[in-house]
């Protein structure tokens, strides 16, 4: 019986591929283990094997198509004494495995509504669509370019060119002195970043995840951001520890964890959370120039999702000013990171419901913008945060804290947090779902706060 | 000092050292005897205040080593750290104050006795957290080759810190990577109170390094000359690219392992038997005056200019005064460039 082929999902976040090669023809032959196809997720290009044995009946999506959906039908296999005809009756192989819609998938289509507006662009700037993943890589390479001190170094990240690709071509265009791949040794190398830094360069240390960083968190706290202080001002670490952050999608409880509160706390780190293309370039650019230890907290869901960035010679954010993403006049929503995702789409959803959500992005957790949030508070009287990470001593808690010392008489309702819930990970889809936070749960909050 | 028993072990005859120097060994030691000895006084006196880790006993290990250094080579450290700045050349007046927790300290009294640096003596610190410095250390060599001068890093780091895995990941990647970087295992015997017999399976911490491809050896760190030709050899191999070197010195500390430590762990005898028998600082005045460099009347000399060093920087970390109150928020960020 004929049996269709379908794109297969080749990493915890991939929605799309493009089908680089075909590497066999319809008529081939082929046995279980054979190459059928290379294909080109956003991280890497996958060989993609035959599971079973058959013939190649008819290839239905040519090489070289982007943007091929996973699970869509890329080829029909049939067996021995079937013709291609058999194909229209051909029925989905491996039907189970093909996943459901997952949990935390980023729609493809880019969610910037509003294009906010950027005190530091110049009207008339060309603006260029450009993912996260590009954005950062672009805001290493101009760095890098213009200070020699400044290094990059990390698992995969040179050879491999990166374990999702933002280090792509770095190797190439800057040697292996400075884009270096390191063993798997979070400890260590982390260790080693920070000694560079006191001996006066510049390192950037990509942690492949956050969640690997726990096993580099001492030298992160006690070596690069108490050294200033302990040295009575006379020396410091200027090194950026980034990489992603948060849940990606069905990774389970060790790999899914929010550190955005965590970095906050501690006095002497500066902790940047982008959410959009431009801003992860800008305060990139401006993580590396910055004197002091930086964490820069990335989403791997967001890597791959393209928003507009300006074509500057030298575009930078300064750290400690929010974004206002849409202005409103009911309610402030207060996001950070992929935080960012649920506050938008919610505005826009409750816009419809004619509540007028004022949405602002941190950007930097520390320093805060703390008087853009209170200036929004007072206008709105009415607060909703929003982000992943788990719910005790979130960052929203903190800024709930903040806003009842700073505007307790203006409030007309209690601030509410939109967290991640108080519990691991769990690996289900469904359960993983229930365990983020979410777009519903942000509009259901400003209704709470708004009365309605 | 005359009172005591002369050294029963006299060390070999080293090849090429000068009276000078010997009399500079002398007196670098003693200093920093003398300094941990007013230090512990200050300490019960209330002076000096939460941990204070005194390296008395130890003093050849350090004094050794920055014979064989150069200027702009690096040093780090665990908070067993008074020593080291010493003998690197840091005021003992600005150390003393750091003690006492002065605005005339290193830290402008923010630091404390593990936390001090000087950028102008290339002394890193100072850490509190059991072989941070190690990977650290590994890092101040590697900002070396990178900018492709020839200059070594002294990390330094006791018996206990070489149970730490950092340790470790540090080794595999300084001898990847071909980094310029002395590992001095200053193996004093205990970690705080867990002799090395009770803490480690493997004889020696040095051999460790063979597993990495290291190049080590052990080293008698009671005597100043074999620490120094040590270093040498290490510096040597170091600056010629070929990449770190493990030093494990085998020292003692005479003391607690801070100042509230009983030291029940071993006995007096055994703490007095090395100080009668291999005391560093008595090796070096048993060569100076069995070798006629000094008479007992220069030695008599130098034990007073080094008590007026050290009485001069008590003095200052007592009139020092305390850090305005301003200090506590100033620091904490170094100020971006526009």
């Amino acid at each position: 019986m004929a049996t269709e082929i379908l794109m297969p999902a080749l990493s915890p976040t991939m929605e799309e591929g493009t089908l680089a090669k075909w590497l066999v023809k319809e008529g081939d032959t082929v046995s279980s283990g054979d190459i059928l196809a290379e294909i080109e997720t956003d991280k890497a290009t996958m060989e993609f094997e035959a599971v079973d044995e058959g013939i190649v009946g008819k290839i239905l999506v040519a090489e070289g198509t982007e943007g091929v959906k996973v699970n869509t039908a890329i080829a029909v296999m049939i067996e021995e004494g079937e013709s291609a005809d058999d194909v229209a009756e051909a029925k989905p192989a491996d039907a189970q495995a093909a996943p459901d819609e997952p949990a935390a998938a980023a729609p493809a289509a880019p969610v910037a509504v509003v294009t906010p507006t950027e005190m530091d662009i110049p009207e008339g700037t060309e603006m260029k669509p450009t993912t996260v993943r590009e954005a950062l890589r672009d805001a290493m390479a101009e760095e890098m370019r213009s200070n020699e001190n400044v290094f990059l170094m990390g698992e995969e990240v040179a050879e491999y060119q990166g374990a999702y690709k933002i280090s792509q071509g770095l190797l190439d265009e800057f040697g292996a002195k400075r884009v270096i791949d390191t063993p798997i040794t979070e400890h260590g190398f982390a260790g080693i970043g920070v000694g560079a830094a006191f001996g006066g360069l510049n390192p950037i240390v990509e942690f492949m995840t956050f969640n690997f960083a726990m096993q580099a968190i001492d030298h992160i706290i006690n070596s690069a951001a108490k050294t200033l202080y302990m040295s009575g001002g006379q020396m410091g670490a200027p090194i950026v520890f980034r990489g992603p952050n948060g849940a990606a999608a069905r990774v389970g409880a060790q790999h899914s964890h929010d550190y955005a509160s965590w970095y906050s706390q501690v006095p002497g780190l500066k902790v940047v959370m982008p959410y959009s293309a431009a801003d992860a370039k800008g305060l990139l650019k401006t993580a590396i120039r910055d004197p002091n230890p930086v964490i820069f907290l990335e989403n791997e869901i967001l890597y791959g999702q393209s928003f507009d960035v300006p074509v500057m010679d030298d575009y930078t954010v300064p750290f400690g000013k929010a974004k206002i993403w849409r202005e409103g006049t009911d309610v402030t929503i207060v996001s950070f990171g992929i935080g960012m995702k649920y506050a938008l789409e919610a505005a826009d959803e409750l816009a419809k419901d004619g509540i007028s959500a004022e949405v602002i992005d941190l950007r930097t957790l520390r320093p805060l913008d703390l008087p853009t949030v209170i200036e929004s508070v007072k206008k709105t009287n009415r607060c909703v945060t929003v982000e992943e990470g788990f719910p005790v001593c979130s960052i929203g808690s903190y800024l709930s804290a903040q806003i009842m010392t700073e505007a307790f008489d203006y409030l007309d309702a209690p601030v509410l947090n939109c967290t991640g819930k108080d519990v691991p990970m769990p690996y289900a889809a469904n359960l993983e779902k229930l365990a983020l936070t979410t777009t519903k749960e942000v509009m259901d909050a400003v209704k709470a706060v708004t009365y309605r | 000092m005359a009172a005591k028993k002369p050294a029963k072990k006299a060390p070999a005859k080293k090849a090429n050292v000068s009276k000078d120097e010997l009399l500079q060994y002398y007196k670098d030691m003693l200093l920093i005897r003398r300094f941990e000895e007013k230090a512990g006084q200050l300490y019960g006196m209330g002076l000096i205040g939460g941990f204070c880790h005194l390296y008395i006993g130890q003093e050849a290990v350090v004094v050794g080593l920055e014979a064989a250094a150069k200027e702009g080579d690096k040093r780090i450290t665990s908070y067993r750290d008074h020593g080291h700045m010493l003998a690197c050349g840091m005021d003992p007046k600005g150390v003393m104050a750091e003690l006492t927790g002065r605005e005339g300290g290193y830290s402008k009294g923010k630091g404390g006795s593990m936390h001090m640096f000087s950028k102008e003596k290339h002394f890193y610190g100072g850490h509190g957290i059991v072989a941070a410095q190690v990977p650290l250390g590994a890092g101040l060599a590697f900002s070396d080759k990178y900018k492709g001068n020839d200059n070594v890093t002294f990390t330094y780091f006791g018996d206990g810190a070489a149970n730490q895995g950092q340790v470790y990941e540090s080794y595999n990647m300084a001898e990847l990577w071909d980094l310029p970087v002395v590992f001095v295992i200053e193996n004093n015997q205990y970690a705080m109170g867990t002799s090395t017999q009770r803490s480690t399976k493997s004889p020696s911490y040095w051999e460790r390094g063979a597993a990495y491809g290291i190049e080590g050896e052990e080293v008698d760190g009671m005597d100043v000359l074999a620490v120094k030709e040590a270093g040498e050899k290490a510096v040597a191999h170091c600056r010629a690219g070929k990449g770190p070197y493990i030093l494990e010195i085998k020292t003692y500390r005479y003391r607690g392992h801070s100042m509230s430590d009983p030291a029940k762990y071993r006995t007096r005898e055994e703490v007095q038997k090395m100080r009668d028998e291999r005391d560093a600082i008595e090796q070096v005045r048993d060569m100076l005056l069995t070798g006629k460099h000094a008479s007992e009347d220069d030695l008599k000399a130098i034990d007073k200019e080094i008590k007026s060093v050290v009485n001069e920087a008590a003095e200052f970390s007592k009139e020092s005064p305390e850090p305005s109150l301003d200090e506590l928020y100033t620091d904490i960020y170094m100020e971006a460039e526009a």
